[in-house]
């Protein structure tokens, strides 16, 4: 190896769309993600899976800044997130917000623009026909001007991402897009993500639902609070990772057996 | 001294405050556990139109009809919350609210038309506000002593369907409870508790009687039983020398001296409970960091490395923290004076990075054969 | 026609407190955080007595300011006793507030008996009495509470104007708003020191615990009824400033509490606005009987 991982002095490379180095999150007690090494090549369509409590949301939040970071860096096209904020496109789980939120769904997708607009400007008519433009692009443009609890969850889902699209993001991050949608949603929105994948923009996936990961994605990263294996879909999908993946508790690292007794209080 | 304890008036306020603090530290010990400290805000607020009710309809200050009209209220404001929330798309937050503030916008409307008719100073009313302990008298003890016998008696033959309920809901949903009545029943408990409360409390401030002290027993007890005595007795504790305060200084208002000595029990707790407490939890943590020894931080750093393929391999102060959930940093600092490793430098948006030394490797390399010699040795000892 | 005449200064301070109060409150009750309007409100309380032992005055914008931090000093140890993860934030609220109510309680028990501040005026208020404190400002006589109110209003009007997208966003999804840099903390922290200031600027009109009325019940009744954020607060006001004549009317006619009346006038529009959902729904449902009315599935 030419120079180590860690070498402040490292250049990192524009053509990997995400790179962690060494990320790990703690929320207390224990590390939520230890030691997290990944690169996810520009332009695939990218699954994370792992069993419940793995890490999997959390992730993505660290990779958006929105927990924080014990130690380890993020690095989006080479850059800081703050760098890049504006070539990422983010779709959070539909139940973390409130649908019953007065407002309708061609309004929910200008707001994906909010980041855009000097502090003092409202959003005007050209945000809308871009918010319309991202509607056409799920399908969703009848159904603009209703109220969001009036939208099935699949209609949701799709208004959110459709809030991310309209960024026009060359990353795309989705946290379970899938859950809780009816299966020609589904479908919907995986021929979307693979459009888009096929424009040239990169999509990682948080998915939960190991029957179609085969199906969905080119290319997969195995979490369970650290990284199990990650690469090609070909080369990493074997029944030896799922187990290593799925299969009771990871040790986060050989020596863990011997780790003091965690308090009880929790 | 002796004869301290023996007035009359300040008997009554000791036996009253008491009472109050039984029963609502007992009875707010589910509020809290369910999550619904704030009903009995709203509760409290809404018992004011009750109270004034009350009046109107005996046509005196009789402890037995004001705390009917309380109780009555109550019950109103709690078919109004349910309705809210389970009718609109109001969520709880706002249901309580709007009850609060409503109840006691017709509270203070009746107050007036009370007061407006000649009645109020007879009646006093006033001092439901804050409460006035000194004015109790012991005929009024016999209604509070009963309502909270009652109340206590409930808690004891609906033991089990109580606990269920404020464990697990969806559970005692599935085992067949009527959870809807007892949620019911459990929301007119927490009416009981605020009715005792109404004459030394006052109705702004009951909610934190209702708090206070399950909040505080929560932190010293890890069991249910356990957590009402504890809260019963530091209800009766704060209820009793903020009444006796109040009343040894005129002019001072009983319930918020109360609630100030609840908030002190409450606040003690929180800081020096042996278990939950974060005094007592920081001082473990420092004093587990005694019990890891700077070797097994050692081992940690020499095992990154090693998965990493790279004995210079740099490692972040805050995994290792991460990794132990505690400051490692005196340790590794130990560690660098020994010359087993040394501080790297590191990007300007990481901490700092430390990266084992030659000779600390070599040691860590020694101590990891060690260590895997023996549990292999462990498990030849061990046949399956 | 004069502002200091008793009719027209009660009328517009109390449409003034109300408006201001549901402009506010309608962000409060969307975020779910109602009971932090109840929780300021009480704990103003204590910055109120702080200022007056210090100052010796209860009104004018260092009093305001000063009184207001005691508000968003309530919020801020709300936020730290539950981060600890000892407590729900529905009991690190429930501990909260009326400690420092108490406190205020205590210091105005203690050191300012028998003086203009007493805790039933700080409860109550008294809006009859506004039109007698009087300030002149361009040789017009102005009720002093009808000034700072209209200052408060003209505030939290700009506030909301101004970072209105930014309020949406961080009240129907923060996690977005902190994504896109919006910085959702700092603007939950500038509304509620605003709530705060508009609380102390409304204390000596509606009291406290009236005030809670004019910022959570107006937009409960708004929110009922309409489906778009800015009609929602158009209309909350709307209510909150109608409630004030009717209110006051009802009152003299009954000869009981002005504030009192008018709050509890806010919860009559809620009762409207309750009837209407429930009648709407009830067609809507028969209408199109496949879909169960929206507002039941919550």
């Amino acid at each position: 190896m030419s120079h180590s991982p860690s070498d402040p002095d490292v250049h990192h490379d524009p053509s990997i769309a995400l790179h962690l180095e060494d990320l790990t999150v703690s929320y207390g007690e224990r590390p939520a993600l230890w030691d997290i090494d990944l690169d996810v090549p520009a332009g695939v369509m990218a699954g994370i899976i792992g069993p419940n409590g793995a890490g999997k949301s959390t992730l993505i939040k660290a990779i958006l800044g929105l927990v924080p970071v014990s130690a380890g860096h993020i690095r989006l096209f080479g850059e800081p997130y703050g760098q890049q904020r504006r070539r990422v496109g983010y779709v959070p789980q539909r139940s973390s917000v409130d649908w019953e939120f007065p407002t309708t769904a061609v309004d929910v997708v200008t707001m994906g623009l909010y980041g855009q607009l000097s502090w003092w400007r409202w959003p005007g008519r050209g945000e809308r026909d871009q918010a319309l433009r991202a509607l056409e692009q799920v399908s969703m443009e009848s159904l603009a001007d209703r109220q969001i609890s009036e939208l099935s969850g699949g209609q949701q889902q799709r208004v959110f991402i459709a809030r991310a699209l309209v960024q026009n993001p060359d990353i795309l991050l989705l946290d379970e897009p899938m859950a809780g949608v009816d299966a020609t949603t589904e479908r919907q929105i995986i021929d979307l993500l693979r459009r888009l994948r096929d424009d040239g923009r990169t999509v990682i996936v948080v998915h939960h639902d190991l029957q179609t990961v085969q199906r969905y994605f080119d290319w997969l990263a195995f979490l369970n609070v650290r990284i199990i294996a990650a690469g090609a879909l070909e080369h990493v999908y074997t029944a030896n990772n799922l187990r290593r993946a799925y299969g009771g508790q990871v040790a986060l690292l050989d020596e863990a057996q011997n780790r003091p007794n965690a308090p009880s209080d929790a | 001294m002796l004869s301290f304890l023996t007035d009359y008036t300040l008997q009554n306020v000791m036996i009253g405050a008491a009472l109050i603090g039984i029963i609502s530290g007992v009875l707010g010990c589910f509020a809290v556990l369910r999550r619904q400290s704030l009903l009995g805000d709203t509760l409290s607020h809404a018992a004011l139109p009750g109270v004034c009710l009350g009046f109107l309809w005996a046509g005196s200050r009789s402890m037995e009809s004001l705390m009917a009209g309380a109780l009555f209220s109550g019950a109103v404001a709690t078919v109004i919350m349910l309705t809210l929330t389970r009718r609109t798309r109001l969520k709880m937050d706002a249901a309580l609210a709007v009850t609060l503030s409503l109840g006691f916008a017709l509270g203070v409307v009746l107050l007036t038309f009370i007061q407006n008719r000649g009645g109020a100073a007879q009646a006093g009313l006033d001092s439901f506000l804050f409460g006035q302990a000194a004015a109790t008298v012991r005929g009024d003890l016999y209604p509070m002593a009963v309502i909270v016998l009652i109340g206590l008696s409930l808690v004891v033959v609906f033991w089990k369907p109580l606990k269920l309920m404020t464990f697990d809901p969806e559970y005692a949903a599935v085992s067949g409870l009527p959870v809807r009545l007892l949620e019911l029943f459990l929301t007119g408990m927490i009416a009981l508790a605020v009715v005792v409360g109404l004459q030394m409390v006052g109705v702004i401030l009951m909610t934190a009687m209702v708090i206070a002290p399950g909040a505080a027993a929560r932190q010293w007890s890890g069991s249910l039983l356990g957590m009402l005595l504890l809260a019963a007795f530091f209800g009766a504790t704060a209820g009793i020398s903020g009444g006796v305060i109040s009343a040894l200084a005129p002019g001072l208002s009983t319930g918020p001296v109360v609630v100030l000595v609840a908030s002190a029990i409450a606040l003690f707790s929180l800081l020096f409970a042996p278990q939950r407490g974060l005094i007592p939890s920081r001082w473990r943590r420092r004093h587990k960091r005694s019990h890891t020894s700077s070797d097994r931080i050692l081992l940690t750093v020499y095992e990154l490395a090693r998965e990493h393929g790279d004995w210079s391999y740099r490692v972040e102060q805050g995994a290792v923290d991460a990794y132990y959930g505690m400051v490692t940093e005196p340790l590794l600092q130990a560690l660098a004076q020994r010359d087993l490793l040394k501080a790297a430098d590191h990007m300007p948006d990481e901490g700092p990075h430390w990266q084992l030394t030659q000779s600390g490797c070599e040691y860590a390399a020694a101590r990891s054969r060690d260590q895997s010699r023996t549990r292999r040795l462990r498990q030849v000892e061990r046949p399956a | 026609m004069s502002l200091v005449d008793p009719t027209i200064a009660i009328l517009i301070t109390g449409a003034l407190v109300g408006m201001t109060g549901a402009l506010l409150g309608s962000f409060l009750v969307l975020r779910g955080n109602s009971m932090l309007a109840d929780a300021i409100s009480h704990s103003i309380l204590f910055g109120i007595a702080v200022a007056w032992l210090l100052t010796g005055q209860t009104s004018g914008p260092v009093q305001i300011i000063g009184a207001a931090l005691s508000g968003v000093l309530a919020v801020f140890l709300i936020e730290l006793l539950t981060r600890t993860r000892r407590l729900r934030d529905d009991a690190a609220i429930g501990l909260v507030f009326p400690a420092l109510f108490s406190a205020g309680v205590v210091l105005i028990n203690v050191y300012a008996r028998d003086v203009h501040l007493d805790e039933h005026t700080v409860l109550l208020g008294e809006i009859g009495f506004v039109w007698l404190d009087t300030l002149t400002i361009a040789g017009m006589e102005i009720p002093r509470a009808m000034l700072t109110l209209s200052v408060m209003l003209l505030v939290d009007a700009l506030f909301v104007l101004a970072f209105f997208k930014t309020l949406k966003l961080a009240t129907f999804d923060a996690d977005l708003a902190r994504v896109l840099g919006l910085m959702p903390g700092l603007i939950f922290y500038a509304h509620l020191s605003l709530l705060s200031g508009t609380a102390v600027a409304a204390f000596d009109a509606v009291g406290v615990v009236l005030f809670i009325s004019f910022v959570v019940v107006p937009p409960a009744a708004a929110y009922l009824v309409t489906q778009r954020l800015v009609s929602l607060i158009a209309l909350a006001m709307l209510i909150a400033a109608a409630s004030a004549p009717i209110g006051y009317w009802m009152a003299v006619w009954l000869d009981v509490s002005i504030g009192g009346m008018m709050a509890l006038s806010t919860g009559g529009f809620l009762l409207l606005a309750y009837c209407w959902r429930r009648l709407r729904d009830h067609r809507h449902y028969r209408s199109r009987s496949l879909e169960p009315p929206p507002a039941s599935s919550a």
